[in-house]
């Protein structure tokens, strides 16, 4: 047993950490320092410079332009990512869409749509939840009917995170109606200009926008979008589920975050509150051990993650919210400077957490289902 | 990076595991705990006294992650000999005995032939290691020990903590007789008072305490998870096979999200066991040591809380029942959650370094 990492990991990692650091732009840091809202270009300008350097989609093949680092590499690099407190990369581009591509897609659709993903020239939002489906993901109503070459989407999807951004959106769609539930549904893309999409904007608790409502009235998808069979949508979204959860811990921003936190609670002598910041400060170095050994069993089993990385996300999800609570008790309650106003808004913002990407109530299902066999 | 044990340590365990399970199963344990000598030769014979100490003395030289498996199959079979009292004298006898007391004592540890135990517990002292009362005195060639340890395993031979006027010291001394009990895990211990106890010195003090116990510390996470482990699988098998309303009580949500609760802060605690494990043998100094362990200590007392407490609850009425092991590894938790600091303890330090 050893839990240092090599020479050669540890060579990694500083040559990481000081070409993030010299190559994010000093103002976009410390916009997302000052918890600022993030333009479209603020999240694309950093996609863009980690493109051109090669490193926005390591976990891809080399051929269509990953790294080719193994495990431990890539962990470390998006650790390093998190770190050095850039604007977040969009996921549903880059670790959802071109995945499914990379495993499902024909020839013709990767050549279309992983360049444009990799360069950051098309923005992707994800078309999954539905008014009367969340959790229980496979009851959604979206349809899809097919006619001639071309698919006819009637329906409505909710919580579409920066869908107001998009170019593009893949979406859950239900094909058959008459079929059990999960086998109705197929997966396709669909170009956010085609006429009958509306985008209504939802406003959250902190006052942002950052999800909608997206309508579709008589939406015209051709065929060729749809990604594997007719039918194979719900395997396709296992599949993703199953996909680089290594990282769902967010171990590197926390660890940025706790620093933030404890900087700006120095003054804080009430030995409740230094007790409460100590407990969470060895949560996540108990979090990053156990992502560790994750890894390390990824490595030399050459297996993917098994369904108790959910426990990644659920410990994960805590600590970064007990972070924005922590933050929240440190502020002067007579501050209403605008750092300030951010991180109470913060604190707001971070609920949903634990609510999306799979609640962490489903997440337990899943270690239940999954790894207890209950 | 590399979270496996080698192979001569998983098979050390494996096969300490299989002589537990076939010799010392729950109600074997029961008759054993009036301290069969069989137990210990067994030990002795399968190397785990040697193990720790150094090849000079007849060890293995192995360090603290050469003993967290075998601690964590301990947890798991709830184990109530004295092998850590005896790892830690033997360890200050190591640290800061002389060539003469080494040969007179570790041969003998290593060997089987001898248990011992480090008195060092008193009144009021709490997890305090520097409030020592007990007071030596030279008389001649040799120290005579006045004062009261608490809660001693019970061993013929013992490394004993007592003030002399340069500040507490470490003596080795026979244990005065006394009368024994079980502790609330089962462990066989008593109070001794030292009434004119002769006494050897040994050349060592307050740092040499603070090293054995953070030692030992990281020990005993790795015996909790052993525990956890258990108190999680025992009551996963409960919840798959005790039925009510003509279903088994698994098939509840409200049970599935706290026994995934409990897994998850079983698996925690392994990783804080891990960190104090290999910390212990490779810290570059205290504070980075003491850190590690006050963390490990913070997760693991935490998590023994949470295990035990749901694995009765989710065991019914048949998990306060004395016929349980489950109930057992409660008790056991219950003192290893303490054991050497508890969680506030260990913040505290945490938050001071």
């Amino acid at each position: 047993m050893d839990l240092n990492y090599s020479p050669e990991e540890l060579g990694f990692r500083d040559e990481a950490r000081a070409w993030l650091a010299a190559n994010l732009p000093r103002a976009l840091k410390e916009k997302v320092e000052r918890y600022e809202h993030l333009s479209k270009d603020d999240l694309l300008s950093w996609h863009r410079i980690l493109a051109a350097k090669g490193w926005v989609a390591p976990a891809w093949p080399k051929e269509w332009g990953g790294t080719g680092w193994n495990v431990v590499q890539r962990y470390l690099f998006e650790e390093e990512l998190g770190y050095a407190g850039g604007p977040p990369l969009i996921p549903f581009g880059l670790s959802m869409c071109a995945p499914v591509l990379l495993q499902f897609g024909t020839d013709a659709q990767k050549k279309r749509f992983l360049p444009r993903i990799f360069k950051g020239e098309d923005f992707w939002c994800q078309g999954y939840s539905e008014p009367g489906s969340g959790s229980d993901l496979a009851s959604l109503k979206t349809k899809a009917v097919r006619q001639g070459d071309h698919y006819v989407v009637n329906g409505q999807k909710i919580w579409t995170t920066l869908a107001h951004y998009a170019d593009w959106i893949f979406c859950l769609v239900r094909t058959d109606s008459s079929d059990k539930r999960q086998e109705g549904i197929s997966f396709v893309l669909i170009d956010m200009k085609t006429p009958g999409i509306t985008i209504r904007p939802l406003i959250l608790m902190d006052g942002a926008h950052e999800v909608n409502e997206v309508f579709f009235d008589d939406v015209k998808v051709p065929v060729e979008n749809r990604v594997h069979d007719e039918g194979k949508g719900w395997t396709v979204a296992k599949y993703l589920l199953g996909y680089e959860r290594m990282n769902t811990g967010r171990i590197g921003a926390s660890k940025r975050e706790l620093e933030k936190v404890k900087d700006f609670s120095k003054n804080i002598s009430d030995i409740r509150f230094r007790d409460r910041l100590a407990r969470l400060e060895v949560e996540l170095m108990a979090l990053e051990i156990t992502n560790l050994r994750f890894l390390d069993r990824m490595r030399r089993t050459g297996q993917p993650p098994g369904a108790d990385v959910s426990m990644l996300k659920i410990k994960g999800t805590e600590i970064q919210q007990g972070l924005t609570e922590l933050a929240l008790d440190a502020m002067d309650p007579a501050a209403n400077d605008e750092f300030s106003v951010a991180l109470r808004n913060r604190y707001l913002s971070m609920r949903k957490t634990t609510i999306y990407a799979g609640s962490n109530e489903i997440q337990r299902n899943i270690i239940s289902k999954m790894t207890l066999g209950l | 990076m590399n979270f496996d044990y080698n192979e001569e340590q998983q098979l050390l365990a494996d096969s300490l595991r299989r002589y537990l399970q076939a010799q010392y199963s729950f109600e074997q344990r029961k008759k054993l705990l009036d301290g069969g000598p069989e137990v210990w030769a067994k030990f002795a014979e399968m190397g785990l006294l040697a193990l720790p100490l150094s090849p000079d003395y007849g060890g293995f030289g192995g360090g603290a992650v050469d003993l967290m498996a075998i601690m964590e199959a301990f947890g798991e079979a709830l184990v109530v000999e004295p092998y850590l009292a005896t790892v830690m004298a033997s360890r200050l006898v190591a640290r800061a005995g002389s060539a003469a007391q080494k040969s007179t004592v570790l041969p003998a540890v290593a060997e089987g032939r001898l248990k011992m135990a480090f008195a060092h517990l008193e009144s009021g002292a709490r997890y305090d290691l520097a409030a020592v009362k007990c007071a030596a005195t030279k008389s001649g060639d040799h120290w005579i020990i006045e004062g009261e340890k608490k809660s001693v395993q019970l061993a013929p031979r013992l490394v004993v903590s007592a003030r002399t006027s340069k500040g507490v010291a470490l003596f080795l001394a026979d244990a005065p007789k006394a009368t024994p009990r079980r502790a609330l895990d089962g462990f066989a211990e008593a109070d001794l008072v030292f009434s004119g106890v002769k006494a050897e010195a040994l050349e060592g003090g307050l740092a040499e305490i603070e090293e054995t116990v953070d030692f030992a510390t990281a020990l005993i996470c790795a015996e909790a998870v052993g525990a956890m482990k258990f108190s999680c699988d025992t009551t996963l098998e409960y919840l798959k096979t005790r039925k009510q309303f003509g279903v088994p009580i698994g098939t509840f949500q409200a049970l599935q999200h706290r026994i995934v609760d409990m897994y998850i802060a079983h698996e925690q605690a392994k990783s804080m066991a891990c960190l104090a494990c290999s910390k212990i043998d490779t810290a570059e100094n205290a504070k980075d040591r003491a850190r590690a362990i006050s963390a490990a200590k913070i997760k693991i007392a935490d998590a023994a809380r949470h295990v035990s407490h749901e694995a009765v609850q989710l065991h019914g009425g048949m998990g306060m029942s004395e016929e349980m092991k489950v109930s057992h590894a409660f008790r056991r938790l219950a003192v290893l959650a303490r054991q050497f600091g508890d969680a506030d303890h260990h913040l505290a330090r945490f938050a001071s370094l």
